[in-house]
């Protein structure tokens, strides 16, 4: 089994905020098509649109998402799958392919998720 | 003593032959492609000497996989720490120990000390270990993950190609470097950057199930008609053809047919090949300038090929609708058996064309399927079709467009018009043959029957 990071990218014009419910609907169903295809959902983000993003090199911090293109990060997954063949699978599944933006499948090298603090 | 030079002839041939077998079975017990190249390479070197002195194995390919393997098995076992591995989803009887039967045998050959005695030409001595023996000969055949492998859909094509010329066919990293016009390090970096996203996105060593199957072979098909087509028109530089990737490319249909012998694309393309390689010696004058099909000499044409390549259409055409490489080795077949140009069966080759276009639309056959239409329907309609491919721009910065068009306008009269498309070919093709040949059409301001 190896872990996998599927990056969702969007048309910049039309991120996750600008969703309709049915493309919503779409993306809160896939988690089925991980299970389907022998993968493991382990975590699973969607983001605020890119225009909420602030951008920080070297010194320098500016509005907007790190790199200036058509699409943008919207969200990200880590799954678990046996082989980039199972990864490829789930990944050509997510709605995003679908909706004008698609998907990268990065291998994981390694990382760990935390747990917030309880709310006081 | 066995004469060396016999021996070189047997490395050389075993090395063909046996290559790819040797490599497959290797990377799965080295799981580490670079590993197993390295174990590969060792052996065939290993050869050049034990076969000298004791004499050349029965089964060579039997022979050069073992000590490979064996290599292989070492190198794991020094290393203690599993490095990343290729993973392997199937049990891994490529551990089991009998593999690895002949202990002694291999233990005499890594040390490289002499033989205790000179048996005769491929003669095995008494006691020796019969490598070579039935049972030896079954090497479990990896060939067909290997070439799933370097052709997955998740390496980029240069680097599909190039993976499939160093694995599969055992070519020099510096002769696919010299292939491909690129300095040997970088050709070396693109084929190491390739082999360790294998490894570490965990693409997997195995043929594909029966629902993926359709996709990726159709994957490995079009980077070997790609390897063809690089060679067969070399996209840029001095030569029209580069004759070691044409065979190369051949190679690799002839070992996916015997692999892979029921399916029928499989043979379509190496009919494909077959048929467009048979007029491989003709397609060029003695100053390397191209010519026409219609200038070309039939009678130099590769006959046997063809024939060939016929029955593998006909078996091709049965039993089912035909794909795309079974329908494009059928047009390429009716051109080649025509006994004159001027006596192709055109219309066929129009209902072939229709066919192909409906279960591949592509542009460039929906550009090809013109020149058929010209013959049959006349260039006047050839050319609005052409016209309306040229709007759709799917097409642009490819010089065949051009160059279709410019000879539909020569027929049509218009010279004008017609100069001025050669202009544009001329102006995209990279080819120097090619773009001699069009440099030549337009100067002459074009008489006579034209070819694209």
């Amino acid at each position: 089994m190896a872990q996998y990071a599927i990056l969702i990218f969007a048309n910049a014009s039309h991120d996750h905020a600008a969703l309709s419910p049915e493309d919503r609907a779409a993306h809160d169903r896939h988690g089925e098509a991980v299970e389907k295809f022998g993968g493991t959902m382990l975590t699973a983000f969607a983001l605020q649109p890119a225009a909420t993003a602030t951008s920080i090199r070297g010194d320098v911090v500016t509005d907007g998402p790190f790199i200036d293109a058509k699409e943008v990060v919207a969200g990200f997954y880590v799954i678990e799958a046996p082989d980039l063949d199972a990864a490829m699978e789930i990944a050509r599944r997510n709605p995003a392919t679908q909706q004008g933006g698609g998907v990268e499948v990065r291998p994981v090298d390694s990382g760990f998720v935390g747990v917030p603090p309880t709310a006081g | 003593m066995t004469d060396p030079s016999d021996v070189r002839t047997a490395v050389a041939d075993a090395h063909r032959r046996g290559w790819a077998l040797a490599l497959a079975a290797t990377a799965r017990v080295a799981r580490d492609l670079d590993l197993a190249e390295e174990c590969v390479q060792e052996a065939y070197a290993a050869a050049l000497v034990s076969w000298v002195r004791d004499g050349i194995p029965k089964t060579p390919v039997a022979w050069l996989t073992t000590i490979a393997k064996r290599r292989a098995m070492d190198a794991v076992r020094r290393e203690q720490v599993f490095r990343s591995k290729l993973p392997l989803l199937v049990e891994s009887e490529a551990m089991e120990p009998e593999e690895f039967a002949p202990e002694e045998f291999a233990a005499n050959e890594m040390a490289g000390e002499p033989a205790p005695h000179q048996p005769a030409a491929g003669e095995p001595a008494a006691g020796e270990p019969a490598l070579g023996e039935p049972g030896d000969d079954v090497v479990p055949d990896e060939r067909l993950r290997l070439i799933f492998l370097c052709c997955h859909p998740a390496l980029a094509q240069d680097a599909q190609m190039a993976l499939t010329l160093r694995l599969v066919c055992g070519v020099s990293t510096r002769d696919i470097a010299r292939t491909f016009l690129l300095s040997e390090p970088t050709m070396a970096a693109r084929m190491t950057r390739a082999k360790k996203k294998i490894t570490a996105a965990r693409i997997p060593y195995r043929v594909p199930g029966a629902a993926e199957l359709p996709d990726r072979l159709s994957a490995v098909l079009g980077v070997i008609h790609l390897l063809f087509t690089t060679g067969h028109t070399a996209p840029s530089g001095a030569a029209l053809v580069r004759s070691d990737l044409v065979d190369q490319a051949l190679h690799l249909a002839r070992m996916l047919r015997e692999l892979m012998p029921d399916e029928r694309e499989v043979w379509g393309l190496l009919a494909l090949l077959l048929v467009t390689d048979a007029r491989r010696a003709t397609r060029v004058d003695t100053q390397g300038r191209l010519l026409r099909l219609e200038e070309q000499d039939r009678s130099r044409w590769d006959r046997a090929a063809i024939a060939e390549a016929h029955d593998l259409i006909v078996d091709g055409l049965r039993g089912g609708r035909p794909g795309r490489y079974v329908l494009q080795a059928a047009i390429a077949s009716l051109y080649a058996e025509a006994p004159a140009y001027e006596q192709t069966d055109w219309p066929q080759i129009l209902t072939l064309y229709d066919e192909l276009l409906r279960i591949w639309p592509s542009p460039v056959v929906a550009l090809n399927r013109t020149v058929a239409m010209a013959r049959v329907h006349g260039p006047m309609r050839a050319l609005a079709e052409v016209e309306e491919l040229e709007r759709a721009g799917q097409l642009a910065g490819y010089h065949y467009l051009p160059a279709v068009k410019a000879d539909l306008l020569r027929r049509l009269g218009r010279t004008n018009d017609a100069a001025l498309a050669y202009r544009q070919a001329l102006e995209l093709a990279q080819n120097d043959a090619e773009r001699d040949f069009l440099a030549a059409r337009l100067a002459e301001r074009l008489a006579g029957p034209d070819h694209p």
